[in-house]
């Protein structure tokens, strides 16, 4: 069983829902990484996925975007990225995710990369703009070595979802509005339907964890309710990560996390 | 590749698309294999072209510059003649019309020089739609002519301030714009890159181009070209030339922008120089760096400058059908004041890359031998980026 697996299996008895944060690596700097990722500890976080930066994120809006630019300007690089990971991994026994886009993986190729990523200590992987279509190399570099968390969105037919959900593991990944990451559109309706339709045509087999736009505990209520395994939190994270001051860092995103995950224990 | 199976050249191109641009990419196909035999579309379409953009564009025999050289005779495909003063025309007047049929209210586009900006804007307002437009800001401030034309057009110009600020960071900004306004919004891409379909829709509307230059020199030779020459960017005045004569004897040859020379890094030579990767939803050569990130480009003209390239253009490479050459900028500036010299045509700095090009390899030619270049757009626009150019290097 995978660390992701094992975490959705360990919420489910305590009647729990997951709480996952994005956060960009190296955004400001690589130390803040780290304290960041201790503050989610402390918070109480289920889930972390660490951005790796792409010079042209075109799924992101202007905060991922911006954190992108600095963790690149700053030296982020794939090998860094790996022993950062190793030294999260000493500290920690929660899942770790790494998203990033397509062409980071394609250019060391898949099989290098996933085996290196898991190595490190990664469990799985999102690429938004890797479409199910292109995925065969992919999941093949990926099968019994990390899970693949593809997305999905309000607008996916139904037979797509299908196909998506069967080349899927870990979770599926509901984006809950059109739009790209961090957008302020509010809660809308059409992305609850989406939960419950998304819900009652994958059976249970596989959880379903929403993103996009999610930034306030209130939201992370209103995707709970509606049914949701899992909420996932990213450009708050980062927009917080910008305005605290190093040495408060810890504490204030150990703070902000308690209150969201509050939410998620129902 | 008459129609490429799911969307490959060969290993190139694809859909690597978020899932919100699925169903939008899959409405867009089955409109456009609907629509492209359908024979009230073509004739709509052709009296568009012919009426309103001014085809067929002639062919001209070089006489003075071909003399000059004493080689073999130069053509020049005179997609400068068109309206908006460059191929783009013949594009935007295509998808314009498509996504008029599939019923789309909102039309946004991306543009790097402006070119395919303005194309759009014209095509729109002629058709009576409305354009929104992505611009790099640094495209917008070495273009700005283009700019207030696209205004003066009816068209919302938005400068992309991400990223290199040029072409590329405008296509990221316009699939953005794309995936939150999937529902309304028909995206009119400019070249022949991006997700599939867009490289073959954008290749047929530009074939229009090849196929012109088979019949007239049919007519002059009794004969395809033995060689043809077109600049490539993403492409797409380039692979409309060649596509029609791939199945002939004619040699092809690509000319991308060198920039300051290839061991720069100052330019914009991706076959030339780049590596496999992904970028915009396709498979195709980039400009990269060891780890996968896309690197910054440069080019003395904006509609050149970009690190990705039109995936039948990298298939074209790999199977060696197409020879892809560049021009240094020094080189492209010599070519622009020899052509506008010699025969009262201001060439674009883009389509100068080919007549540079097409110097060199009139030298080494035969005088009975034929060489068709595409002038893909006229050098008005580019007067003040020369003016600059000479001013910095003495060159009068």
């Amino acid at each position: 069983m995978t660390r992701i697996k094992e975490k959705f299996a360990e919420l489910e008895a305590k009647n729990q829902k997951a709480l996952i944060s994005y956060i960009m690596v190296g955004f400001p700097n690589e130390k803040s990484t780290l304290l960041t990722v201790r503050g989610l500890i402390k918070g109480g976080i289920d889930i972390i996925e660490l951005g790796f930066p792409f010079s042209d994120p075109l799924a992101d809006g202007p905060v991922i975007q911006n954190a992108s630019t600095i963790s690149l300007e700053k030296g982020t690089k794939i090998e860094k990225f790996f022993t950062l990971v190793k030294k999260i991994r000493k500290e920690t026994d929660i899942p770790l995710i790494l998203m990033t886009y397509t062409n980071i993986l394609y250019n060391k190729g898949y099989t290098k990369f996933i085996s290196e990523a898991k190595k490190s200590g990664i469990d799985g992987f999102i690429l938004p703009d890797m479409s199910i279509e292109e995925s065969k190399e992919y999941l093949q570099a990926a099968k019994n070595n990390a899970d693949t968390i593809f997305l999905i969105s309000p607008n996916t037919s139904k037979s797509r979802i299908q196909k998506i959900t069967k080349a899927s593991s870990g979770f599926l990944y509901l984006v809950a509005v059109f739009g790209t990451t961090g957008i302020k559109s509010g809660i809308k309706k059409y992305s609850l339907d989406a939960i419950k339709n998304v819900k009652k045509l994958t059976k249970g087999k596989i959880p379903i964890g929403i993103g996009f736009g999610v930034s306030t505990p209130e939201d992370v209520k209103k995707y709970v309710n509606a049914g949701a395994d899992a909420v996932i939190v990213g450009s708050a994270y980062l927009k917080l990560i910008e305005k605290t001051p190093q040495n408060q860092l810890e504490s204030k995103i150990a703070a902000f996390t308690k209150k969201l995950k509050k939410q998620t224990i129902t | 590749m008459k129609y490429p199976k799911n969307g490959r050249f060969g290993e190139f191109g694809g859909k690597y698309i978020p899932e919100t641009l699925v169903p939008a990419i899959e409405e867009l196909e089955e409109n456009y294999q609907k629509f492209k035999n359908d024979k009230k579309f073509k004739k709509e379409l052709d009296y568009y072209l012919k009426i309103y953009a001014g085809r067929p564009t002639p062919l001209y025999y070089a006489k003075n510059l071909s003399e000059k050289i004493g080689g073999a005779k130069i053509y020049l495909k005179r997609e400068d003649l068109l309206h908006g003063g460059a191929h783009k025309i013949n594009n935007t007047l295509g998808q314009a019309l498509l996504a008029k049929k599939m019923n789309k209210k909102r039309i946004i586009a991306e543009t790097g020089a402006g070119q395919h900006g303005v194309a759009t804007a014209m095509a729109c307002a002629a058709l009576g739609m409305k354009a929104e437009v992505y611009m790099g800001y640094r495209d917008t401030i070495r273009q700005k002519q283009n700019v207030f034309r696209m205004n003066m057009l009816g068209c919302e110009v938005h400068p992309v301030k991400s990223g290199s600020k040029t072409l590329k960071d405008a296509i990221n900004e316009a699939i953005r714009d794309w995936i939150t306004n999937v529902e309304n919004t028909y995206y009119l891409l400019g070249s022949a890159v991006g997700p599939h379909p867009y490289p073959v829709m954008v290749r047929d509307f530009q074939s229009v181009i090849g196929n012109e230059i088979k019949s007239q020199m049919k007519k002059i030779n009794n004969k395809t070209p033995d060689i043809v020459i077109a600049c490539v960017g993403g492409g797409s005045n380039a692979i409309g030339t060649f596509y029609p004569l791939v199945d002939s004897n004619s040699e092809i040859i690509g000319v991308e922008a060198a920039g300051h020379g290839l061991k720069s890094k100052m330019h914009s030579a991706t076959l030339s120089a780049g590596s496999k990767g992904v970028l915009h939803g396709m498979m195709t050569y980039l400009l990269q760096d060891k780890e996968g990130q896309v690197t910054e480009t440069h080019s003395i003209s904006a509609g050149l400058d970009y690190p990705g390239v039109g995936p039948e253009h990298s298939y074209f490479k790999d199977n060696k059908r197409v020879k892809y050459h560049s021009a240094t900028d020094s080189e492209v500036i010599n070519a622009f004041l020899t052509l506008t010299r010699m025969e009262g045509i201001i060439p674009a700095l883009e389509s100068s890359h080919a007549i540079a090009e097409a110097i060199k390899v009139a030298k080494k030619s035969k005088k009975s031998e034929s060489i068709v270049v595409t002038l893909s757009g006229r050098g008005d626009k580019d007067i003040e980026e020369v003016q600059n150019y000479l001013n910095k290097h003495d060159k009068n």
